[in-house]
């Protein structure tokens, strides 16, 4: 009876998001107040519906109730209760609804958090909101219903797949909806924009924050989910360019383009054509990024076919979704106008190019994920783009990013002089070559992680140098408090996410150029080396546990002759889907990692072991740790808040951008 | 200096330099592609000389029952992938992934030797144990339409 009442409540969901995007649209366009006013009701009470079925769900995940055909599929009576309830999103059906149920969460936050916007936007905003959630509860209720029953229940259910037992699963698919959809609410600023015509530096203060939480979200999520599969099943790698990564990657390049689109739009005032298409094309590839990885179309061209109606929706809707957006920009954008002139030396033109670049390499991740399906589809045989073409292309481009973003912030916006910014840069030159030379002639390594090295040590020079010129650039005696608060949170953001891409291009670049990996056959008492370790198996063990039978082996790693760590590798078979899972064993610290995973027991008691040293893991996390602590710290920005002390936001903008030119520019 | 372009020409050179960034990038991409992609054969297409030497390709199929050997440094295989038809010896020195299991669907990257005989440096089984590899999975109808192809002509 409860799984019926979940699949009222999403059909009843589904009849409030209808309204919520229809009425208060028209009534945005015919001045009718009611109707307008019915907004938020509306979208609170999808929200409201939406929630109720997503706990049915989680319900009948906790009580086992197999009757329900996603909950038998997914689950079973041995999963311990928490992963009972994270398998509501462990399968096609369930995610979805964790999708609309991530989109009724930044809907009702925008009904919270939009008291100050003329009512016409905020109406708008919600019914394009509206408009996604319909899509989707529609794509939920009529192809992929997590509520369908399947009578007679059967005794037991098939299990969450054992790759998915891992807290990994707890956050990771949450935080990355929380991106993936949040990317909605900075699309529905900019449809709502395009419909209205109106589009100035306070659309921009407005939409900023929410794109900034979005995108913070998606690293986080992104970084989860490298993390788990650095652990869990990749054997030591973290990023493998493929398909389903690159999924979310292409909304976060966009993201970040968009991000800083969005500060020119608001400071400038300019680029905002610009600003609106990224929106969209942010959420677009979130859109595609969704449906890629949930429709089955990634492990197979053929899956897609084998639904029809799933396949031939999903292709309708991001039809009517980017299509229909596009030609809304065509349609409206030149009423929206470019916005400011700037220089061809000038803060915009530097964020415009690494727009562009940020833009291209999101394209050409898109090219080499669709390109392969697109072949398939068309018959044109099989073929797969591997990591070697993401790496010859993606890291090129990257280039040319890194230079530039830690020139960005010492450049003046409208017109700026190259002479005095590179005067000004020379240490963070002088320290970049340093670290990129000592890398090559002293390290002795290889050109490519010098030239890493080095664009790793330009950003962090230059961004420290940044930190230091506003600190010091104060009357004698000022706090260093009073000093760090001459600027806002959004400028600390903005040089702690730089930070940030700093600590990771020096991760990335030292783990690439200087891990070592092993495997070796070992049986218990032997050794083997990586890097200047030597790992020593000790000793092998059963382990047993409600859902998995396993072998659990003992590792002392030692350097030197001294004993660095001992490891515990695990290997599990989990019983109900008969399914081996490898479980490694990871010594973190600041330097270097250290890892081992059990391949395989072979006839004579001897394991295959894989063993690595990998130095400088740790920053790749830090790196985008760090970055999304940026993304975090700039949306908190005071000027994003407290705003209903009754000031005209245009009113508030003028002074901002006078005060802004001084301090960044001509000062020094 | 920049300061004295006029409007026009300003825009001029911000048009160039996004068209030069655009082509370098297409540059990149269209050599990346043409070096990268990796084109997937099945056996049968193995055997027939259809693919290539000394280059990066992908072979699937199903790992033939009782063909895996450890060589005695415990950490070289090898084993028979077969789409039914014909079969390929792969040869690879590494650990094989969790749901790697003789009679099961297996994707192997690598590059074929002279002696036809497949070297792997990656192995690639599936999430899932219901699920069989895309690309194996047509291998074997290949396989099996090529079987059925010959049945009717009458050839062996």
């Amino acid at each position: 009876m409860i799984p019926e009442l979940g699949n009222l409540a999403l059909v009843l969901a589904l009849c409030l998001a209808v309204l919520q995007a229809t009425l208060p649209l028209a009534g945005s366009l015919n001045g009718n107040g009611r109707w307008l006013a019915l907004a938020r009701t509306a979208a609170v009470g999808q929200a409201v519906f939406v929630t109720l079925a997503f706990a049915i769900l989680v319900h009948a995940f906790a009580v086992n109730d197999f009757s329900v055909a996603y909950v038998a599929a997914n689950s079973n009576t041995a999963l311990p209760l928490v992963y009972r309830i994270t398998a509501t999103w462990g399968g096609h059906e369930g995610s979805l609804l964790l999708w609309v149920q991530t989109l009724a969460l930044w809907t009702v936050a925008v009904v919270a958090f939009s008291g100050q916007l003329p009512r016409a936007t905020s109406a708008r905003v919600l019914a394009v909101m509206g408009l996604v959630a319909i899509g989707f509860l529609a794509f939920t209720l009529f192809t992929s219903n997590p509520f369908d029953r399947s009578l007679p229940a059967p005794p037991d259910g098939r299990d969450l797949n054992p790759l998915l037992q891992d807290v990994g699963m707890i956050v990771h698919p949450p935080l990355l909806y929380m991106g993936y959809v949040g990317f909605s609410v900075a699309f529905a600023f900019a449809i709502a924009a395009l419909i209205g015509g109106e589009l100035d530096a306070a659309w921009a203060r407005w939409a900023r924050p929410w794109t900034l939480v979005a995108w913070t979200f998606l690293t986080l999520g992104i970084f989860l989910g490298s993390f788990w599969a650095y652990y869990e099943l990749g054997w030591g790698g973290w990023w493998f360019w493929d398909a389903v990564e690159n999924a979310s990657f292409m909304p976060w390049l966009v993201g970040a383009a968009l991000i800083h689109s969005l500060a020119v739009t608001e400071k400038r005032g300019a680029f905002r054509n610009w600003t609106v298409l990224l929106a969209i094309l942010a959420f677009s590839l979130s859109l595609l990024g969704t449906f890629l990885v949930r429709s089955g179309v990634l492990t197979s061209v053929h899956a897609f076919a084998s639904d029809p109606r799933r396949g031939l929706f999903i292709l309708v809707f991001l039809a009517i979704v980017i299509g229909g957006s596009l030609a809304l920009f065509a349609w409206r954008a030149p009423a929206v106008g470019l916005g400011g002139r700037f220089a061809l030396f000038s803060r915009e033109s530097l964020l415009l190019v690494n727009n562009v670049l940020l833009l291209v390499a999101a394209a050409t991740v898109l090219l080499g994920t669709l390109y392969p399906l697109f072949l398939d589809a068309v018959g044109g045989g099989k073929i797969s783009v591997g990591p070697p073409y993401f790496e010859a292309v993606f890291v090129p481009l990257m280039v040319p990013v890194l230079l530039l973003a830690a020139v960005g912030p010492f450049v003046a916006w409208k017109s700026g002089s190259a002479r005095d910014v590179a005067l000004r840069l020379r240490p963070a030159a002088l320290f970049a070559a340093v670290s990129g030379a000592a890398a090559f002639l002293v390290a002795h390594l290889s050109p490519a992680v010098a030239v890493g090295l080095l664009l790793g040590a330009w950003t962090l020079g230059a961004t420290l140098q940044l930190v230091v010129r506003h600190l010091r650039h104060a009357p004698r005696g000022t706090p260093l408090v009073a000093r760090a608060s001459r600027q806002g949170a959004a400028w600390w953001g903005m040089v702690v996410a730089h930070a940030g891409v700093g600590i990771f291009v020096v991760g990335v670049t030292l783990v690439k150029g200087t891990e070592t990996a092993d495997d070796v056959s070992l049986r218990v008492g032997g050794s083997a080396r990586a890097g200047d370790y030597t790992f020593t198996f000790e000793a092998l063990e059963k382990v047993r546990a409600s859902n998995y039978v396993g072998a659990r082996a003992t590792f002392a790693v030692a350097h030197d002759g001294a004993p660095v760590a001992t490891l515990h590798p695990e290997k599990r078979y989990y019983t109900v889907q008969q399914m081996p899972t490898t479980e490694a064993a990871i010594d973190r610290g600041f330097a270097r990692d250290l890892y081992v995973a059990l391949g395989e027991a072979t006839r004579d008691g001897t394991w295959t072991v894989r063993i690595q040293h990998k130095p400088f893991m740790g920053w790749i996390w830090a790196g985008c740790l760090v970055i999304a602590a940026g993304g975090l710290l700039a949306a908190v920005d005071r000027r994003y808040r407290a705003r209903r002390v009754g000031v005209s936001d245009a009113v508030r903008a003028a002074p901002e951008i006078a005060i802004q030119v001084p301090t960044t520019s001509r000062s020094a | 200096m920049t300061g004295r372009l006029k409007p026009r020409h300003k825009r001029l050179v911000l048009l160039a330099g996004a068209l030069a960034a655009l082509g370098i990038a297409t540059l990149l991409v269209l050599s990346a592609f043409r070096k990268n992609l990796v084109f997937f054969f099945t056996p049968t297409q193995v055997l027939s000389g259809e693919a290539p030497h000394g280059r990066s390709l992908r072979i699937g199929g199903l790992v033939e029952t009782g063909t895996l050997r450890r060589q005695p440094d415990g950490v070289t295989v090898s084993f028979v992938v077969t789409d039914l038809a014909h079969a390929v010896t792969v040869n690879y020195r590494g650990i094989l992934p969790d749901l790697f299991k003789e009679g099961k669907g297996v994707v192997a990257q690598g590059r074929l030797g002279a002696d036809r005989v497949f070297v792997a440096d990656q192995v690639l089984a599936k999430h899932d144990e219901n699920y069989m590899p895309p690309d194996a999975a047509d291998a074997l109808k290949r396989g099996a339409a090529a079987i059925a192809a010959n049945a009717s002509k009458g050839t062996p």
